[in-house]
Parts: structure tokens; sequence; C-alpha cells
């Protein structure tokens, strides 16, 4: 178990949510996720660095242009020349900036006075431009632990990664908004926590994106004498804790590793030996293959190469990641041979030729001669590192939790104006006009106050993306349970079974619930009318007519009058049953009951007459 | 600067003021406005030192081009007391921020202007095919022109009835600002390089035939128009294909067989221009009297609808300027298509007020031509001719 106290564990995070807007941030088209098998074309283009404001190409682009590669877009009808990179801007949509500041004063941050609007370089294929426009909206919120939010910025989706170079322009300019705390955590959970608590805000507007992959945060780490390093894209609330205790145990292990190295005087000799000639006759279908095969020697590194620094991650990994820059498929290190297919003699030999004892780690990286060279000195670089600790980096996230390295942490000189859109004041009045919402939370305590829906029940409604719906309804006069019941479980379970809940419209399911209120069906009879719209969806007439259609058809009206015959004839039927169980026969013949009416009648009334008549029976 | 809002202080750098308001670029990057009360000086920042001046090895074994800058967006900056995009850039410039031109040939830059390409104007089209003719006469194996895409058509049209080039004179612009790392810029100037190395021998102007970067088209500088706002593929050749293409990034040149080659004659300039001609574009309704204010000009192209025609009503009127000295010649907004005045009674009532038929110009090629024809030709009778004549691959003999 780690004391995060001593080990001085910093953390702050960055959500990135994207906003339900009716149109993207800088174009007029809609913010609607298509599947690529709906693109209309594609094409294809080259990104290059360029010197920015303060005349630097920043480390971040430079670092993605080690690779020169052509990036190929799909296109839909949803889709304009905007995000085809061959139309200047729309201005702000007004509609994502009042959800940005209505989130903000949630948060009790201050505006700007004067947004302006700025082009981040991203040259990784994400954005057809090269960059991603990004406006910082406020400054200096507060959580409820304390804890300080930083800024709020507003800024336009990437485009969705489809494979390698591939990417849909779909996601492309939807607005999303990111959030970055200050490094004020200072336990895994804590992270947890606060990442769950501004969640729990965002969705409080009703006006943000549900769905995996529609929020993602970043998470920064640091430990005393580490570095702070940026893990992004964690898309799931329940991996956050895991992610910064995994980040924590490789910072840990990296500082281990560098002080094992210091102590047995390690160096990294930087003459690279062309060992290609000696895996002329090998077994490795890799090596066999390659043109040209490069060493690289580390002197010292002997076990520190293969140590575990996070589950299933190794200083090899993380070698293995610098030179997969290079575009080769990755590396191989003398503390794993032999292994894939090199033989104990190849290695006795390959330490023989370059002279490594055994204390010293060999890498070799098999390629083209060109990117052979490139990811031998990536190699170097990485193991440099290795001898001052722990590089500041932005890594992405993979499964369980560990991380891979993706790229030098971005400088300040990757921003300079977008000068095709305009500045937007925020002034008093704008600002004084945002109403902030009721929070979520603040809603399921007053939905079990105000409704009596229990506590699980009431939260459930209040986060749940049918909330709207369930207000209108309660607006309507429906009962508050029947409302969350229907709305929730009952939609859920049907779901579940295969019924196509989602075509049955919400006007439909408001009629329905109306009508279920005025006593002309049935709690017991909704599950089969929403099937039954569920069935008949896409089909004629008006949501009211429909659910009268339905109630006909599935819970046709019975009179009081019906119900004492059937009760009477089922009662009948079964007399040796009734007299033998006496009233114990209440239950099982209410069963019986109920699937005759189908639910056209409340089940208290259907009990009662059906108790009425066992008592005449057995007095 | 220490910028103070909501209880927290942040540093910045402090840009510059506008409307009132001051712009600070925080250290994180980002611009804001504020009010300058909100903000206070905590030091002054020690001088940039000035951009490193990167060298471009110019390998001697490669042949000679000279690269005439003009301004335009294939060299443009940010320019921070205004937020604009502004020509900055130097041909200079273009070598540093494009290094692979450098395996190309050798580049000798000059720069004749640094303007918007709406700033243009006939005396620079001058002083601009002055410049190319210098330099084809001191022996480059071809000249890249940058250029503005707004008015490039005029300008290539102009210097395509100027000059007679035996070697490559080539256009070149962006559509994306060269700021961004999507510009069309670096592509489009590898590809003028190889085209002006390459075997042809007229003026031409050269951008993306696409939306992909695959692929530049060569456009013939009197047929070649910008036919969209904003797109990378935004210039076509009209009536006609072009006159051939280049592939990126391989830089292979095709050519079709109309394109001029190189070797074709001996360069020659004619820089004579006459300025007191304009273009009126007629719309319905548009009342006779529009024709006063060009009183006085030598010459008029008028861009007709349809097959070349103006409301009845302006042919006294256009008869009265004729008789008064001033050429007009018809050409249509339909820009694809020949000018016909021969179908209706309108046409012919034009031709016997004495309109020159345009044939298939564009009417912006047709008003350049104007100015050159009347400039070079004191004879009336005899510009009406040239008007009607193929002089610069302007006029086609078939419409197909």
């Amino acid at each position: 178990m780690m004391n995060y106290q001593e080990l001085g564990l910093k953390a702050g995070i960055e959500i990135h949510q994207q906003l339900d807007t009716a149109e993207k941030l800088f174009c007029r088209c809609p913010t609607l996720l298509r599947d690529t098998a709906e693109r209309s074309g594609e094409f294809h283009r080259y990104l290059r660095a360029t010197e920015s404001e303060l005349g630097e190409i920043d480390r971040a682009a430079r670092e993605e242009m080690r690779l020169v590669r052509k990036f190929c877009y799909y296109t839909y009808d949803t889709v304009c020349l905007v995000e085809h990179d061959e139309e200047p801007p729309t201005p702000m949509n007004p509609e994502a900036l009042e959800v940005c500041l209505t989130i903000a004063k949630m948060l009790g941050m201050t505006p700007v006075e004067q947004v302006h609007t700025m082009r981040k370089l991203v040259i990784d294929g994400s954005n057809t431009s090269g960059f991603q426009r990004t406006a910082l909206v406020a400054l200096s919120g507060s959580l409820p632990d304390g804890c300080l939010i930083e800024t709020i910025c507003l800024e336009e989706e990437a485009a969705q990664r489809v494979e390698d170079e591939i990417f849909s322009l779909d996601r492309l300019g939807i607005p999303l908004i990111e959030i970055t705390t200050a490094p004020c955590m200072h336990t895994p959970e804590a992270v947890q926590q606060v990442a769950g608590h501004i969640g729990m805000v965002l969705r409080s507007t009703g006006r943000v994106k549900r769905g995996l992959g529609t929020i993602r945060q970043d998470v920064n780490v640091s430990i005393a004498d580490g570095a702070r390093v940026e893990i992004k894209g964690v898309q799931e609330l329940d991996l956050i804790a895991e992610v910064v205790r995994r980040e924590v145990e490789r910072q840990v292990g990296l500082l281990a590793i560098r002080d094992a190295l210091r102590e047995r005087g390690a160096r990294v000799d930087h003459t690279v030996v062309d060992v290609t000639a000696l895996f002329s006759g090998t077994a490795s279908a890799i090596l066999k293959k390659a043109k040209s095969i490069l060493a690289v020697r580390l002197y010292g590194f002997a076990g520190l190469v293969g140590r575990e620094i996070q589950p299933g991650r190794r200083l090899g990994s993380e070698m293995s990641d610098y030179a997969k820059k290079c575009g080769v498929g990755g590396i191989f290190h003398t503390d794993e041979l032999p292994a894939y297919g090199v033989t104990a003699d190849e290695v006795a030999c390959l330490r023989e030729f370059v002279g490594a004892g055994e204390n010293d780690a060999v890498v070799i990286v098999a390629a083209t001669r060109q990117r052979a060279g490139c990811a031998a000195e990536q190699v170097m670089i990485r193991a440099e590192m290795a001898l001052s600790g722990v590089p500041e980096e932005t890594r992405k996230m993979l499964e369980e939790g560990s991380t891979a390295y993706m790229r030098p942490l971005p400088g300040a000189a990757r921003m300079y104006p977008e000068t095709d859109v305009f500045e937007v004041e925020i002034d008093a009045a704008r600002w004084e006009r945002i109403v902030v919402p009721e929070l979520l939370t603040d809603r399921a305590e007053r939905f079990v106050r105000e409704f009596g829906l229990d506590e699980t029940l009431a939260r459930q409604v209040a986060f749940s993306e049918r909330l709207p719906m369930f207000e209108k309804a309660v607006a309507a006069g429906v009962r508050p349970t029947t409302a969350a019941r229907t709305l929730l479980a009952t939609c859920r379970e049907l779901a579940r079974d295969g019924v196509a809940v989602g075509r049955v419209s919400e006007d439909e399911l408001l009629a329905l619930l109306s009508a279920v209120e005025a006593g002309r069906a049935a709690k017991e009879a909704i599950p089969d009318l929403i099937t039954e719209l569920a069935r008949t969806a896409g089909g004629d007439g008006a949501p009211l007519d429909r659910v009268d259609a339905a109630i006909e058809k599935m819970a046709p009206a019975v009179s009081e009058a019906d119900v004492e015959a059937i009760v009477r004839r089922i009662v009948a039927e079964r007399e040796a049953f009734a007299r033998e169980k006496g009233m114990g026969a209440l239950g099982p013949l209410m069963g019986i009951v109920m699937q005759e009416i189908r639910g056209s009648v409340d089940g208290k009334v259907v009990s009662e007459t059906l108790r009425r008549e066992l008592k005449r029976l057995l007095a | 600067m220490r910028y103070a809002n909501g209880g927290t202080a942040l540093t910045g750098t402090y840009i510059t003021k506008r409307d009132g308001m001051a712009v600070v670029k925080l250290d994180s990057g980002y611009n804001i406005g504020t009010s300058p009360e909100k903000i206070e000086l905590v030091g002054r920042p020690a001088p940039q030192p000035p951009a490193g001046a990167g060298v471009v090895v110019q390998n001697p074994d490669l042949p000679d081009l000279a690269i005439i800058s003009t301004g335009g967006t294939i060299a443009s900056r940010v320019d921070y007391r205004t937020g604009a995009v502004m020509s900055q850039f130097s041909a200079n410039d273009i070598l540093r921020a494009i290094p692979e031109l450098g395996e190309i040939a050798r580049y000798r830059d000059r720069q004749v202007a640094s303007i918007l390409s709406e700033n243009m104007h006939p005396a620079l089209w001058q002083e601009l095919a002055r410049a190319v003719y210098d330099e084809i006469r001191a022996g480059v194996s071809g000249v890249i022109i940058t250029h503005g895409t707004d008015t490039m058509a005029y300008s290539a049209a102009a210097l395509g009835f100027m000059l007679k080039t035996p070697v490559p004179v080539v256009f070149v612009g962006s559509q994306r600002s060269a700021d961004r790392p999507s510009s069309d810029n670096a592509m489009n100037a590898l590809c003028s390089a190889a085209v002006a190395t390459g075997d042809l021998g007229e003026v031409a102007v050269l951008m993306h035939a696409t939306t992909n970067d695959d692929r530049c088209a060569i456009h013939r500088a009197t047929r070649v128009r910008k036919m969209h706002t904003s797109r990378r593929d935004a210039f076509q050749s009209m009536g006609m294909a072009p006159l051939g293409y280049v592939d990126y990034p391989a830089l292979s040149v095709t050519l079709s067989d109309e394109a001029v080659r190189r070797g074709t004659g001996e360069p020659e300039i004619h820089d004579a221009l006459e300025e007191r001609c304009a273009l009126l574009h007629f719309y319905p309704g548009m009342p006779s009297c529009v024709l006063d204010a060009f009183e006085g000009y030598a010459g008029l192209v008028i861009s007709g609808t349809g097959l070349g025609h103006v409301a009845t009503e302006w042919i006294p009127r256009i008869r009265e300027m004729v008789a008064d000295g001033t050429t007009i010649v018809m050409t249509s907004q339909c820009l694809h298509g020949r000018v016909c005045d021969r179908v209706y009674n309108t046409g012919r009532d034009l031709l016997s007020a004495g309109v020159i038929e345009g044939e298939d110009m564009l009417p912006e090629a047709a008003l350049v031509k104007l100015m050159w024809v009347l400039g070079n030709e004191p004879d009336p009778e005899k510009a009406g001719v040239l008007m009607q004549t193929d002089l610069a691959g302007e006029i086609r003999r078939r419409s197909v």
C-alpha cells in the first residue's frame, strides 16, 4: 500500500464534455455522429508544422512531424466545407457559449470579459486544419471540497480516428468544454470523486451529450521527484483512481531504476552498431525480413530494461513506445531474450559482437535503414531519460489503467489567434441572464421530499436521460411513482426483452401515462401497451389516437358489470379450489382474472370484486 | 502582466489594445480580452531574439528559378494589432518555410509588391511583366510568381498578353493561409517549381486540382477563373481542359498537346496598357445612365446576359459612345459558351450600334485584353479586329 502523502502525490484533472447543441461550434452542421458505412466520400491531405506566433515549432508538433503522414478523411451529408477545411468558420455558436457559461456559473467561476478564439496546433491528423479552435471562457471556480477549478474552455471536438491515419469528420466541430482543475488532489480516490462531481454538475444542465465517448477525462499526475505526466482519454469514471495508482507506481518504479542506474554508473553508448549480418540465418521472422538491424548498447542497464514498472509495462515498453514514433513495430532487448525466435546462441553472439558484458543491456531494432536509425536514436533518448528519472510526457491509457507514451507535454507555443473568428464580449447583463439549473443531487432530494419517491428511484430519475419526460408527465398530473417506474424500470425491462422501446415517441408515452392516470387503462396494462406502441411504431395517427388504439386492442374497456361477471364465472369454475383454500384462494384467482381482463381494469378494483365474491361463496 | 480575475491572479504577455480592451496572452497560451484596469505591469519581456534566419542550402547543379513575390496568402502572417492575417513574407521567407523547394532548383527572389491581391492595379501588372521579362533575359529556367488568389487570374491574363516567353511563367497562390499546418501553400509552391523547371513555354496559373493533396492543375493564363470563394480547387480552366497536371508528392508533370512548349520563340515584352477601360456587369433593369460613368473611356467590356445582350433601351446610348470613340466588347455572364449577337433582334441592334462580339472570352480576360489592344493599337478598326483574334489562347476557334 502506497503512502500517497509521503510520495507527494499531486493530481489534477481535465474533463472534456461534448455539448448537446443543435449545431456545431463553428459551422451550422448538426452535432450528429454517423456510422462510417454511411460516408458520402473520402479525401486526403498532408499536414506540416508551421512557425507559431512566437516563431517556434511546438515540441509536441515537432514530435508528430517525425513521420510525414498522409491523412484520409471520411465525409458525410451532415458535414460541410468548414470541417473539410475548405471554408472559414462561422461565428461562435451562441448556444454552445451559453451552455458553457451556465456550467461556469454553476462552478462559481468568473467569465473573461472578451472571449478570444485560439488555434491550438494539433497535427496528428485529428483536425483537418491542423489546429483545434479553443477559447478560454471563465476562470477560478471551486468545488465542495475546496479544490480549485482553474479554467473552463469552449473548444471544437476533434475528428474521430477510424484506424491509423483515417479519420471520420462527423465528430469534428461538435462543441466541447474543457474544465481544468488545479493539481489539488492528493489521493487516487479524491481524483475519481472530483471527476464524478464535475460530471454530475455537467449533466445537471441537461444540455450535454450522454453515452460512451461523450465525456473524457485527462489526468495529470506527479509525485515528488517525479514529473508531470498527462494521461489522455480516460473514458470510464471507475478507472480514474486505478489510473492514478498505476501512474504513481510507474513513477516510483522509474525513480528506483534511476537510483539503481546511478549506483551502477550506467551510461548510454551513442554509437549504433549495425548487427544485420549476425542475424542472416535467424529463425526470428521479424529479424529475418528486416533490411537493417541496429543495436544500442546500454552499459549497466541489465535487468532494469525488463523490470516491471506497471502491470504489463517495463522500461523496455517505454523505449519501444519512443521507437515506434519512427514507424518501427517495436524493439527487442536482452532482458527479454532469448525469445521471439531469437536463440540463446544468437544473444551470446550479439553480446560478444557489440562488446556488451553481463551487466549491460542491448536493444535491437529491425526495419529499413532509415527507420531503424531513427528508432535507435529514440531508444538512446529514452535511455538517457531513465538516468534522470521520470520524463514529462503525454500518455494514453491502455485497457485496465496502464499507460503508454504518446508525445512530450505540449508547451504554450502551440496556440495562436484564430483570426477568422471575432471576439465575443461577455458583459454583466449577459452573465446575469444565465440561469443556474438545479443540481441533479438536489433534484433527487427534492423528488424524495415532494413526490415521496424512494431514494434510489429518485436518484435514478434525476440522473436519467428521461428526466425531462418525467417532469412533463408529473406536470401533466401523472402520479410521480407511476411515471418514474414506467419511464425507468418498465422501459428498461421491455428493452431487455427485445421490445423496441426507443421507437415509442415521447408524446405517446406521455399520452399513455395520462390515460392510465385518467383510469382508462390499468397500470398493469402499461407493459403490453408500450409493446403494442413499439410494434406499430411509425404507423399513422396522432399520439393520442395511437394510444387509444393500443388500449382498444390490448386492454379494451371492461365495465364493472363485466368484471363482476368474469369474476363470478372464474370463481364458479374453481369453486372446489376456492372452498378448499378459503380466502387464501384470493391470490391465485387474482392472477387468472387479471390475465383474462389483460389489465383493462385497475388491480385494486379486481381484487375488491374478487374478495366480495369469495366471501359470498364462503358465507 | 499580472491579470486578476475572480480571486486568481495569472500572468501573461500584453499583446495590444483593441476597441478599449487589452489583449493579453496568458502563460497558458490563451488570449483573452480584459479591461485595462484588471492588468498591471510586472516586468518588460527581454527583447525577442530575431527569428533565426534559416539558411536554405542552394544546390549549384540545379536549374535557376526566379520567385517573384507580390503578396497574398501564399505568404502570410498574423498581425496582432488587428488580429487579421496579413501578407508579410518576402520570397526568401517562402524558401525558409518550404525547404523542399531547394531540392528542385536554385532560386533568386525578387519582390515587386507586398499587397493583398484586391489592391492590384494595371501599373503593377506592367511592373510585374517587366520584372519577369528581366529575369527571363537574365537566363532563368523559369519564373514563379506568388500572388493573392482573388485577382490572380487578371494578373496572369495581363502577363499572358504582354509577354512572349520561351520559359514557364507560373502564377501560384494558396487558398488556406500559410500559417496553418493544412495550408495548400507548400504543395502548390512545390508543384509550381516542378512546372517552372519543366517543359512548359507560356504563362500559366497553378493551383490544387481537387480538394485532395494529390494533384495540381496547370491553367492557361487567359482562360482561368476563380470559381469558388474558399475551396483549394477554386481555379478552373474555362472552356478547355487544363494545360496539364502535377502529381504530388511525386512532382511529375504531364502537359497536354495544346500546352506551348519551352523554347518556342524569343522573349518579347509589349507592356503598354490603356487603363481607361472598364468591365460592366449588366442586370435586368439596370438604367442606361450607368453608361454615363464611362463617358470618355477608351474601352468598355460588357458582361451581358445569355448570348450577349443588354436591355433594348441601352442601344441608343451605346451607339453614341461607339461614335464618340469607345470600343465596346460584348461578353457573357454565362462564362461558358460563345457570344452570338446575330440570333435575336437586340443582338443585331447591338452589332449595328458598333458592339464587338467577344467570342468565347471570359469577361475579365476580355477587359485585360482590351486594355492591352488599345494600348498597343491606335487604329480603332484594327483594334476591333484584334479583339476578335486569338492572341494568347484567350479565344477558342471552336466550342467543344
